[in-house]
């Protein structure tokens, strides 16, 4: 269920984001001391490109991965295929992807 | 050892729905797997249905589960398996049970055929014979890859096999990993792409359950991270 | 647990296949709550005011560990797929388990 495409946007995708884990782990080492505010968190990241282009890879990177990752595992768990399969992953993509596009553009507009 | 000692073996009798039936079988000295199996059947019950050939791991058609774990039964030893003074002995897993513990081989086969497990030669009788030299790169991966008996120990070991019916298993990615390395061989793209399908390598989870099993001590999980990069470098290049 | 499964490498699968799972089940939620920051900042504050008991930091811990496990665990199969093949695979799977268990733990210290 997995071709040689998919396989490549997979391990393309994990290979963008391991250093972006790295970095979000930090961030979040660093915010946690002291505990979390909304504040605190938008001073940080609102009007920042920087952040909004770092969370936005990481978005797009994350729903293309999980999509790829759920449709190896529905597959295997369900014996899902063909179109429907092929529809349920773009639907992940979309899903995952839309609300996590939405979420970086809410805290860094 | 004493000659009175004997073990309860546990023997799946029926086809895909069965049971265990348990026999006393008289312990031995360096007894095999397949001694207990063929005790059982010369001695208590003439039905019993299983195969072998060779009995000295060479022709790989005894395997069967022993205590849940696929194994050749010709090479392994009660001693090592028993608990407790039990041995269970079920039809290898993954494939469809003919009778007792005689799978049907067919699907393991089918799809060492559709990974492109055949040879496709280069040269006819009238060219000149090919040096292939030991040491290159390419023959070391291959000659890792051909010691393979087909005794479907690993085809039984892989959790994808048996959640995803299209995979073609550990020992027919390994067997076109060698063809891949074979300088001899004229049929690589077609390969690569027969590897590259619903059921090919990219759906290996590297659990290495073949490595762990092979009793030949082959790396099926290296030969498919080998196919995974030359198929990945074929796509890229538009070759398949 | 069924026998022939009964190998360090086979619970490493475990291990990435169900952080992966638990991951991408998690990511809905932590974006719906992030995107409640353009709409109405002080329902943001108020999830955020939950991260105060223990034992969301310690669940936080526990997310934290599958995504350090997740990470480790996916840069040693890339490595075993597309680097020269080595003999140590249990240790490697070991070692990025014992990786994200310090990162984890390094969390949940500043955490608490």
């Amino acid at each position: 269920m997995i071709g040689v495409r998919l396989y490549m946007l997979q391990r393309l995708t994990a290979l963008i984001m391991a250093p972006l884990v790295i970095g979000h782990i930090a961030v979040m080492i660093y915010a946690v001391q002291g505990g979390l505010s909304a504040s605190e968190i938008l001073g940080r990241t609102q009007g920042s490109l920087l952040w909004a282009l770092f969370y936005g890879t990481f978005a797009v990177a994350v729903a293309l991965h999980a999509a790829i990752g759920l449709r190896a595992i529905i597959h295997e768990t369900f014996g899902l295929g063909g179109k429907s399969l092929a529809i349920l992953t773009l639907g992940i993509f979309a899903l995952l992807g839309g609300m996590g596009l939405h979420a970086v553009y809410a805290v860094t507009a | 050892m004493s000659d009175d000692a004997s073990l309860k073996v546990s023997v799946w009798r029926g086809a895909e729905a069965g049971s265990f039936e348990t026999f006393d079988v008289p312990m031995q000295e360096s007894q095999t797997v397949l001694d207990l199996v063929a005790w059982v059947q010369q001695n208590a019950d003439p039905t019993l249905a299983y195969r072998y050939a060779c009995r000295v791991g060479m022709c790989g058609s005894c395997a069967m589960m022993v205590n849940g774990v696929p194994r050749w039964t010709c090479r392994t030893h009660v001693s090592k398996v028993a608990k407790d003074g039990t041995v269970e002995i079920a039809p290898l897993r993954n494939l469809p049970v003919i009778k007792d513990l005689a799978v049907d081989m067919d699907p393991f086969f089918d799809k060492w055929t559709a990974a492109g497990g055949a040879f496709s030669p280069t040269k006819s009788r009238d060219d000149t014979v090919e040096p292939i030299l030991p040491e290159t790169p390419e023959r070391r991966e291959a000659d890792a890859a051909i010691e393979c008996i087909n005794c479907a120990v690993c085809y039984a070991a892989c959790d994808v096999v048996s959640v995803n019916p299209d995979y073609l298993g550990p020992a027919a990615l390994n067997r076109a990993w060698s063809l891949v390395n074979d300088v001899k061989d004229g049929a690589l793209d077609a390969r690569l792409t027969a590897v590259s399908g619903a059921g090919g390598c990219h759906n290996c989870h590297s659990q290495q359950g073949c490595v762990a099993h092979c009793p030949n001590e082959l790396n099926p999980t290296a030969s498919i991270a080998g196919l995974k990069r030359a198929t990945v470098r074929a796509a890229l290049k538009g070759r398949i | 647990m069924k026998p022939h499964r009964n190998h360090p490498l086979w619970y490493a699968f475990a291990l990435h296949r169900a952080s992966g799972l638990l991951l991408a089940l998690f990511l809905p939620a932590h974006f719906w709550v992030l995107s409640y920051a353009l709409t109405d900042a002080a329902a943001l504050d108020g999830f955020l005011r939950w991260t105060d008991y223990t034992m969301v930091k310690i669940a936080e811990f526990g997310l934290v560990f599958l995504l350090a496990a997740h990470m480790f665990g996916g840069l040693r199969l890339m490595a075993l797929e597309w680097l020269p093949w080595s003999p140590r695979q249990k240790t490697y799977a070991a070692s990025a388990v014992a990786l994200s268990f310090c990162l984890s733990t390094l969390f949940f210290l500043s955490a608490v």
